[in-house]
């Protein structure tokens, strides 16, 4: 896949206060799209998770032009080139179309990931593309919520859609409509999410059109032009501060769900004047399960994973034009049809960003930190409920530990590095399936030995009340613990234990399984891991380890163990 | 009859006070620097200043920031949790997410630390029904626990007791047995809403800054006692209105970020009186803007409010939007050449340069007095003046030579940013919540609001700005003003096809008669007293509520489904006949109404005014008007035919379009029905409005400066 062409370069110079005008108003619009659109959802990874993104992108080549500050970020890289992939299939545009796609290898993430790409005329004319990303509860396949821990090709991950017009001149396609509703589960509240997605995208198309009223079309246009260029003099000179040179660091994924064996993310990485070529070729082959990456996703969590480390850096497609990426041929990071993906949003983009803070680690230590826990913990349980007579689908997905950095230890219980979303209250998640959760709390010993040490993960344990269910899980992390940084310790492992008729089971992927049988009084224990420790851990002060024990964050006997002779001083 | 009346608000910088004998007439004010140790003496010290004597106030209504300081700072009492067996991280762990969305560094320390969280034996499902009996003994020796740790207060928050709250009742019952004070909390009485990490936060915000507000009130009343004060003193909360002293320290959560509540409450006020019922509140001080939303006269009040990173504070507070744009803001080149004005701030040390005490960054406040908006003569809290000169040289230098633009161009830009960045948020008030800001005014008040407020309300299309007799002292005002106060939220969850109406109108039947009888506990003179009544609602499915304002007590259940839908509509443009309704909260506020205050008197109509004057300081207090001055009718140039009227100079003043002689007048020298074409500058000692070239403006009968913003 090529990278995004460069826009036309524009002639008009504008003043740089209009400039700035110009770049809070688009920012504006897009905010104002990601707020109607969480308000008025009804998917709870949408309102709650905040699982969702919404943009402006390029008339012609679909390069991202503004995108909300809360998006998620692993949609940042992507949704441009989703965007581009309907751009090249578009026909007969009218004011008022606007095309659903969730097809992965077009520009995607997972399946789940449901893109509504609208053209934006201004005066009768094509000016620009509006955009937004939701994650819906569920696209049909072989497991509820879509995370299927061993499907073997993406039909089995559910209902894909090619760009086709939902709405055609502002009027729904009912046809459509009708099919989609037709192959996915608890269809009766997504026309809700339909029309709110839709709805967030008039909004910005009011919202743009009054910004462009406001200071016209050229100037705008040209301000958009400007903001590229600036946005990639900024990363530029952001990039000037990494030493030239060769960087390698590596982050491995449990397994693929399939075959149990780790797969491997090498990522070699060469600073050369404002440049930084990634190179993922020597990465493991594609693999069986549904842990492949999608070229689309892979390219974007490189591009999160710099946004992170140079969070000052403004979004657009100028910020990411320094950052060269090898297209991965023949690795499970290139994944093409009909290889699974639904691992690929969630966990392999976590992967792909650890490789690239692991490479980094040497070259700029003071911007980096022990990698965080990473995964996005997917855990669901679709049954029915005798008391109430109805099926459910229930979908956790839980926060780890942070990593220590230079500015201090870990936060506990942070997202996912790809996401920035809100747990589920255990009120609301017992208020609507009949499970009781015994426990809710830290992952004591989870955060990663270091002079400043990783944040802790999350630990919890549920029982299931009435009915029967299936459990599945997509999770990572299992093997082996977040790395840490500059001879901080690895974070602790993510552990998932049911317990049927009071006999533990552990899955034999450790942190993958699907349809394991659940009846009442059975239970789940989940442990996320816990952030990688920063610097050597005889660095931490006593006092700083005495506190942590107090706390009970270690035991007395871990924290000897893990941060020397510490008691004896 | 209550008529000798002081409001007392605490601010960062200043300790204001506004008195009113309504008897007479007589008002008076005082500003004097806050006493951040014991806010207590700067409230003496200004009633002192004002030279009213304690032992005559009817009623003094306090607006105190004791507990939102403690809170930010983290300056909070000792105090441990009681909580569900398996629960007790719930505090640290929040809801999984990150301070910023980039980064992923940060930080965040749970209010009650770790060793002082423990845990019993009980446990309620989702539906209210015991799973785990309570472990009365486990409850007594936690309690014992956390005294030998040094506890001074306690919360006692359990999984779903916001469903069913025996348990937390009962352990309440235990505790305070054992506990040698009343600083006992408990999460259902705090919030009754589910959401365990909202509620328990909550309930952990009141018990850790309870024993702090108790004794602050204490001390107060016993000092205003030793004075003579015979009265209940009636306390500020975040919801725009007041209680007794006692009630508010037993609910001291209520009180947080009662400081913005207090303004807008004055703007409403004022704003309904000048014929203005739909308003956009502006408060631009030295470091921040707080914006607002009055409709029909009624502040919009939101329980979704979070004070900072992971600290929600879901009671109901009116919902004031803050961003980082104030008088001291700094403004700088970023590395993409771009101009950004704050949210870094100068603070009050070292300040904007202009203040001379070491600032070298340019500010907001620094721009206005380059561009001869401010009069270099007359700034508050100057140590050194610094030359006109070396400030332009400072705009030259950080500013214009990386832009290309002179001084003057630089500040012009700097004014226009920081207009810009006031004016999203001004949109995210209004516009993303369904609202036109042009069927809004705008209501520019603290020190620096009057400035920005016509060019901003151009900006948005605001047909008028209302600038207050006195929009230095507005939130005392607010104390003044606003009614007793008592909010209910009751959770029924319950799609309207299942809906029994009689349940509905029982509930809010009850929380009226509880809200009454709290009143009636107040001891405090009520003109009126008003139920307000309103439901959230969401569709069947989404987390998400909408607010809607009830017109009934006893709405049937077929007008809340069309309530919802036209609700729904205004609010998203989305229809959804497929999906049920379901009503999740009832709420209602029972406000009790003191007898109305007359504004004219503050715009210092009458009264003993000399007296007034002489007692404040005189380089911080506005000055009352010296006569009842005539009405002034001034146009562009006008000013040497009215110099005997009050202008007293002219200044050369650079707007956008170009430098123009403006002419500049005294605010006190307007009387009702002046009316002034700009450009003008109208000086008082608490702010400066600028009257840009195009616009008119006039006075109206309560000292209102009301200005008529042409449309681009």
């Amino acid at each position: 896949m090529n990278p995004l062409p460069a826009a036309p370069a524009s002639s008009t110079r504008l003043d740089p206060i209009t400039l700035t005008v110009i770049q809070s108003g688009l920012q504006q619009v897009c905010n104002e799209m990601d707020l109607a659109f969480v308000r008025a959802a009804f998917s709870p990874v949408i309102s709650e998770a905040l699982d969702r993104s919404d943009g402006i992108y390029h008339p012609v080549t679909g390069a991202l032009i503004a995108q909300g500050d809360l998006g998620l970020p692993v949609f940042v890289g992507t949704m441009q080139f989703g965007t581009r992939a309907v751009i090249e299939r578009a026909r007969d545009l009218a004011p008022g179309d606007l095309y659903i796609v969730n097809d992965p290898y077009l520009g995607g993430t997972h399946l789940m990931d449901v893109r509504f790409v609208k053209p934006f005329f201004y005066r009768g004319e094509l000016f620009a593309w509006l955009a937004n990303t939701g994650h819906w509860p569920d696209t049909g396949g072989m497991v509820p919520g879509g995370f299927s821990a061993n499907a073997t090709e993406v039909e089995q991950e559910g209902l894909r859609l090619p760009p086709v017009k939902l709405f055609k001149r502002g009027v729904m396609d009912e046809e459509v409509l009708a099919i989609i509703l037709s192959n996915i589960r608890v269809a009766d509240q997504r026309i809700g999410d339909i029309k709110a997605q839709a709805a967030a995208l008039n909004v910005g198309e009011r919202r743009l059109t009054a910004l462009i009223d406001r200071y016209g079309r050229d100037t705008v246009e040209a301000g958009i032009e400007e903001l590229r260029t600036r946005a990639e003099q900024q990363m530029r000179a952001r990039i000037a501060t990494i030493p030239d040179g060769r960087y390698h660091g590596q982050a491995f994924v449990d397994s693929d769900g399939v075959v149990d064996e780790p797969l491997t993310i090498d990522m070699r990485i060469e600073k050369t004047g404002t440049d930084l070529h990634f190179d993922m070729s020597g990465s493991s082959p594609p693999c069986a399960g549904p842990m492949n990456s999608v070229i689309a996703t892979t390219r974007s969590s490189v591009y999160l994973a710099m946004k992170h480390i140079f969070p000052e850096v403004p979004i657009n497609a100028g910020t990411f034009a320094p950052l060269h990426i090898a297209d991965p041929d023949g690795t499970f990071l290139y994944a093409r049809y009909p290889r699974p993906v639904s691992g690929c949003a969630a966990e392999v983009s976590q992967r792909i960003a650890e490789a690239v803070f692991n490479a980094l680690t040497p070259a700029i230590p003071e911007q980096l930190f022990g990698a965080p826990a990473g995964t996005s913990g997917n855990f669901a349980l679709g049954g029915h409920d005798p008391e109430r007579d109805r099926a459910y689908v229930m979908y956790v997905i839980s926060g780890g530990g942070y990593g220590g950095s230079p500015a201090g230890d870990g936060i506990s219980n942070g997202c996912s590095t790809i996401g920035i979303s809100k747990s589920t209250p255990v009120e609301v998640f017992e208020q609507l399936y009949p499970v009781l959760f015994e426990e809710y709390a830290l992952h004591e010993g989870s955060g990663g030995a270091g002079e400043h040490r990783g944040g802790f993960g999350l630990r919890y344990r549920l029982r299931l009340r009435r009915g029967t269910a299936k459990a599945s899980f997509v999770m990572d992390h299992g093997r082996s613990g977040p790395l840490g940084a500059l001879g901080g310790e690895d974070g602790g492992v993510n552990v998932v234990i049911v317990t049927r008729d009071g006999v533990p089971y552990h899955p034999p992927h450790r942190s993958k399984d699907q349809g394991l049988v659940l009846h009442p009084g059975d239970t789940v224990e989940v442990r996320t891991p816990g952030g990688g420790g920063y610097g050597p851990a005889a660095r931490r002060t006593p006092e700083q380890v005495a506190r942590d024990v107090q706390r009970g964050y270690y035991s007395m006997e871990e924290a000897r163990e893990r941060f020397g002779g510490w008691v004896s001083r | 009859m209550s008529h000798r009346l002081a409001g007392v608000d605490v601010g960062g910088t200043f300790t204001d006070l506004l008195f009113l004998d309504q008897a007479t007439d007589d008002v008076r004010l005082a500003k004097v620097p806050t006493t951040l140790d014991n806010q207590a003496f700067g409230v003496l010290a200004a009633l002192e200043t004002a030279g009213v004597d304690p032992a005559s106030l009817d009623l003094l209504v306090h607006g105190t920031t004791t507990t939102t300081n403690a809170l930010l700072e983290r300056k909070l009492a000792p105090t441990g949790l009681i909580t569900t067996r398996g629960f007790r991280d719930v505090l640290e762990l929040g809801r999984r997410t990150r301070p910023k969305p980039y980064g992923l560094t940060g930080w965040f320390e749970p209010l009650i630390a770790r060793e002082r969280r423990l845990e019993v034996g009980e446990r309620m499902d989702a539906e209210g029904r015991v799973v785990v009996p309570l472990d009365e003994a486990a409850v007594a020796t936690a309690a014992r626990e956390l005294l030998a740790l040094g506890c001074e207060s306690v919360a006692i928050h359990f999984l779903h007791a916001w469903r069913n709250p025996a348990h937390e009742r009962r352990a309440r019952e235990i505790v305070t047995a054992l506990w040698p004070n009343d600083h006992v909390t408990t999460g259902h009485a705090i919030l009754s809403e589910f959401r365990e990490y909202e509620r328990g936060t909550a309930a952990a915000v009141n018990a850790c800054v309870q024993p702090i507000l108790a004794r602050y009130l204490s001390r107060l009343v016993d000092e205003l006692r030793s004075r003579g004060y015979r009265h209940d003193v009636l306390v500020m909360r975040g919801n725009g209105g007041t209680v007794s002293a006692p009630v508010a320290a037993s609910t001291a959560v209520h009180t947080v970020m009662s400081g913005p509540a207090s303004g807008v409450m004055a703007a409403a006020h004022t704003a309904v009186r000048a014929g203005f019922e739909n308003v956009i509140t502006c408060d631009m001080g030295g470091t921040s803007c707080d914006v607002g939303l009055v409709r029909g006269g009624v502040p919009a009040v939101s329980s979704e409010l979070e004070v900072e990173y992971a600290v929600p504070i879901h009671v109901p507070m009116v919902d004031v939007h803050t961003i980082g744009a104030g008088g001291g803001s700094i403004a700088f080149v970023d590395e993409a050449g771009l101009l950004r004005v704050g949210p870094q701030s100068a603070g009050a040390a070292p300040g904007p340069i202009c203040f001379g005490r070491g600032g070298e960054r340019v500010t907001v406040t620094d721009a206005n007095l380059l561009l001869g908006r401010l009069d270099p003569d007359a700034l508050l809290s100057v140590n050194d003046p610094v030359p006109i000169d070396a400030i332009a040289a400072r705009f030259e230098a950080q500013i214009g030579a990386p832009l290309g633009l002179d001084a003057e161009e630089a500040a012009v830009a700097v004014l226009r940013i920081a207009n810009d960045r006031m004016a999203g948020a001004l949109r995210m008030v209004s516009l993303s919540r369904g609202h036109d800001p042009r069927d809004f005014a705008l209501f520019a008040f603290g020190g620096a609001g009057p400035l920005h407020a016509a060019e901003l309300a151009r900006e948005l299309g605001i047909p008028r700005v209302v600038v207050p007799a006195r929009p230095g002292i507005t939130n005392a005002l607010g104390c003044m003003v606003a009614d007793l106060r008592h909010d209910f939220v009751r959770t029924i969850n319950t799609p309207l096809a299942a809906l029994d109406a009689r349940t509905v109108h029982e509930t809010l039947a009850e929380q009226a008669r509880q809200g009454r009888e709290m009143l009636g506990r107040e001891r405090v003179r009520l003109e009126a007293i008003h139920v307000v009544h309103g439901v959230d609602m969401q569709f069947q499915g989404q987390s998400h509520l909408l607010s809607i304002p009830l017109e009934t007590a006893t709405p049937s259940v077929d007008a809340l489904q069309r309530l919802f839908e036209r609700a729904y509509w205004q609010r998203f443009e989305v229809e959804l006949p497929e999906i049920r309704a379901v009503l999740v909260n009832l709420h209602t506020a029972v406000l009790g109404r003191r007898p109305g205050i007359d504004l004219a008197a503050l715009a210092g109509g009458s009264g003993d005014r000399d007296d007034a004057d002489a007692r404040a300081p005189a380089d911080e207090m506005p000055p009352p008007p010296t006569t009842d001055p005539s009405p002034i009718r001034a146009g562009v140039g006008d000013c040497e035919r009215h110099a005997d009227h009050g202008v007293t100079r002219r200044r050369t003043v650079r707007f956008p379009s170009g430098r123009r002689a403006t002419p500049i007048f005294p605010r006190t020298s307007l009387g009702p029905g002046s009316t002034l074409d700009g450009p003008a500058i109208i000086e008082q000692l608490d702010t400066t409005t600028v009257l840009p070239p195009g616009f008119h403006a006039e006075t109206d009968g309560s000292g209102n400066l009301i200005i008529d913003v042409p449309t681009t």
